[in-house]
């Protein structure tokens, strides 16, 4: 029977089933940080049980590391808050302890967990990857069943090397067509979010497909997949093609010689069959889609650049209708104003969205020769890893950043969760390339709208939301 | 893991949709390493008017008397009524840690984010899904009664209202079970070691480069 990759996955690692379809689901690779692991290793060693495969498991710092360099080096040393360090150290205490391989605050190889897992290439096609982190939907980028898990359950994973889970229902998202210059992923996904809302993928896997995604780099796909959990479902999946397998090939985790050969010609069919039926199908058409920002306080709450701040007096739907209402409240904003004169405090470039190599370059391209606004208060960029720090550094982006008045900082999830001191103070606005514009995500009553990394660097240069193509237009 | 059989218990109304998990805990309070004492955190950001951190004293914070869980009426509460798509957001097990730590063993809404729905059943909290139409009426009797009261009864699947009005909901036979025996899925899994002894030895065979490396 005609199978979609999902279904492929899943069948592949089904190590039993009960009659109404719970599943205990192998899973290869389990990613570990600091902030939902402690009280699974806590209730491990409580019930005196011990790891089921201790090579499954990586573990880093990244949500609560501080991005200052006075802050970093000599270990934990440095660290000033004091909870903080203790959740960190907590964590290296439990990979020493349980023996578990750890990049820690000095290794250059730390960063964001889902930045790190595919740079090292620790996420590899066809793999189930859990971590107690919903944005683990990132890895499916790669063809791999990747979710996020409670602290619970990684616990369960620690313990069984498994999952207990329903299978979800298949949805395609095809994006078909190209997309016109200056139009990102992170475009792309907003778009999708804006049109499927953010429960509109609950319950299901969504498999993105169409000629826009195949075109996509595999930063871009992990941007995309990286947001599917906005869109409500805890996996999102993108086949396996050549550019999949040439970014692999060669990375530290990567398999090597004979079995290089042999992953390869397995990973090659991780695809959805020709006639694989899914349960709902969504179509965008690529060409359409503008650079987008979010101007409330979820993100569906998603129009174009060039659009204006919805009315809720036009929403038919009540409960809705109440909702805009509350994020305009929150997010100081009328009905009807334009986008691009929404002006902005601070600017975040960094988080697990866009960190990656590529999206420093693109916000670079757009920063180079200019200066951040008098009216920006703070412009940060905060690279996903040492390693892409380290590349971005060679490259010069980072004097690049420095030159226009930008912060360059330390890798870590920094102001996209704002747990260690990067944060929005009350009623700031921010342009950000993080995933999240809830209410007081970036810092209580802070307010957050998600764009591009282009269009966040453009934001910064001109200290309001501004369409990226208009902008090259003006510089020539 | 708390059984769940029977639960009668007052109902808090929180009138909003996709409540998300940041503002169920909000993250300053995700730096400790337990898994209790989350409960006079949770909605923080609401419940309380000036920002909090870790380590103070929330019984000495002033309280926002405008936000529901503050009314007196609402004292005690014990199931919390939500609109849709509940728990969405993060996946951090604290928005549950937090609910139950602070009374709530029940949550009832058209729907949920999959990951907070999971993580209830961890921990004894039981996520009830009813209609939309249900869950809108529920609204309006619960604003309209002092001291409203629902029963659950987790064995035959249904939410009694004081009038005596009956609502079956769903839940899997599993997760149901575990609930109702307040059982440890660890160990239940564990029965199936040699299950997945023999699906690692096969698996060796077909795939042995996800078993190669570190
Ligand atoms: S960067 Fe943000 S979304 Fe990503 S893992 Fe860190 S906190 Fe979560």
């Amino acid at each position: 029977m005609a199978r979609t990759l999902y279904d492929k996955i899943w069948d592949a690692h089904v190590v039993r089933e009960e009659e109404d379809g719970t599943a205990l689901l192998y899973i290869d690779r389990h990613l570990v940080h600091e902030v939902t692991s402690p009280q699974a290793f806590e209730g491990l060693r409580l019930a005196g049980r011990d790891l089921w495969r201790k090579e499954s498991i990586l573990a880093v710092p990244d949500h609560n590391v501080p991005t200052t360099q006075a802050d970093r080096g000599n270990g934990t040393q440095g660290i000033s808050d004091p909870v903080a360090k203790i959740q960190i150290e907590t964590l290296n205490n439990n990979c020493e302890s349980f023996q578990i391989n750890e990049f820690d605050m000095d290794d250059v190889r730390q960063g964001i967990v889902h930045v790190i897992g595919p740079e090292q290439g620790a996420t590899l096609p066809g793999m189930t990857v859990v971590c107690g982190d919903s944005h683990t939907s990132t890895h499916g980028a790669f063809g791999a069943l990747a979710h996020g898990i409670g602290t619970s359950e990684v616990e369960h994973v620690m313990a069984t090397q498994c999952l207990i889970q329903k299978k979800m229902k298949n949805m395609l998202v095809s994006v078909d067509g190209r997309v016109g210059g200056g139009v990102t992923a992170k475009d792309i996904v907003l778009a999708i979010i804006g049109e499927i809302g953010t429960a509109g993928g609950t319950g299901y896997a969504i498999e993105f497909s169409g000629e826009a995604i195949q075109a996509l780099s595999m930063e871009g796909r992990m941007t995309v997949c990286n947001m599917a959990i906005e869109a409500g479902a805890r996996a999102g999946l993108i086949a396996v093609d050549d550019t999949t397998i040439e970014y692999i090939k060669g990375r530290p985790f990567a398999p090597q010689n004979e079995l290089w050969d042999k992953a390869i010609a397995a990973w090659r069919d991780l695809k959805s069959d020709e006639d694989a039926v899914f349960d709902q199908v969504v179509r965008l058409d690529a060409a359409k889609i503008e650079p987008q920002v979010t101007w409330g306080t979820s993100p569906e709450m998603v129009v174009s650049v060039n659009a204006t701040v919805p009315d809720p007096a036009r929403e038919v739907d009540g409960v809705k209708s109440n909702s805009m209402q509350v994020a305009l409240e929150y997010m100081g904003l009328q009905a009807g104003q334009p986008v691009d004169e929404i002006s902005v405090d601070k600017v975040f470039i960094g988080s697990c969205t866009n960190s990656r190599i590529e999206d420093i370059r693109e916000a670079a391209a757009i920063a180079r020769g200019g200066k951040v606004a008098d009216s920006v208060k703070l412009a940060m960029v905060v690279p996903g890893s040492g390693l892409v720090k380290q590349q971005a550094e060679a490259e010069g982006l980072d004097r690049v950043f420095l030159d226009a008045g930008f912060e360059w900082r330390e890798p870590g999830c920094s102001m996209c969760l704002a747990m260690n001191a990067d944060r929005l103070e009350p009623g700031e606005r921010c342009a950000s390339t993080s995933n999240r514009n809830f209410e007081g995500r970036q810092g209580q009553g802070g307010r957050t709208h998600l764009v591009s990394p282009a269009m966040a660097a453009a934001a910064a240069i001109t200290g309001h939301f501004i369409d990226v193509r208009k902008l090259g237009e003006q510089h020539g | 893991m708390d059984k769940f059989t029977v639960h009668q218990g007052l109902v808090v109304p929180l009138d909003r949709s996709n409540v998300d998990t940041d503002a169920i805990i909000p993250k300053q309070y995700l730096k400790s390493i337990s898994r209790s004492g989350f409960g006079p955190t949770l909605f923080d950001d609401w419940r309380y008017l000036e920002s909090g951190e870790p380590g103070m004293d929330h019984s000495k914070r002033p309280l926002n008397t405008d936000f529901v869980l503050n009314q007196p009426r609402y004292q005690g509460a014990s199931i919390l009524l939500a609109r849709e798509n509940f728990g969405c957001g993060s996946s951090r097990e604290h928005a549950v840690w937090a609910l139950t730590d602070y009374g709530i063993r029940a949550v009832i809404a058209p729907s949920y984010a999959d990951i907070f729905f999971n993580n209830s059943f961890k921990n004894g909290l039981l996520p009830i899904v009813l209609s939309e139409d249900t869950v809108d009426s529920l609204f309006k009797a619960v604003s309209s009664r002092e001291g409203y009261q629902l029963t659950i009864d987790l064995e035959r699947q249904q939410v009694t209202t004081p009038s005596g009005e009956i609502y079956g909901f769903e839940v899997d036979e599993f997760r149901k079970y575990c609930l109702l025996k307040g059982l440890d899925d660890i160990g239940l899994t564990l029965q199936h070691a040699d299950a997945i002894h023999r699906y690692e030895e096969r698996r060796k065979q077909e795939a042995p480069w996800l078993f190669a490396s570190g």
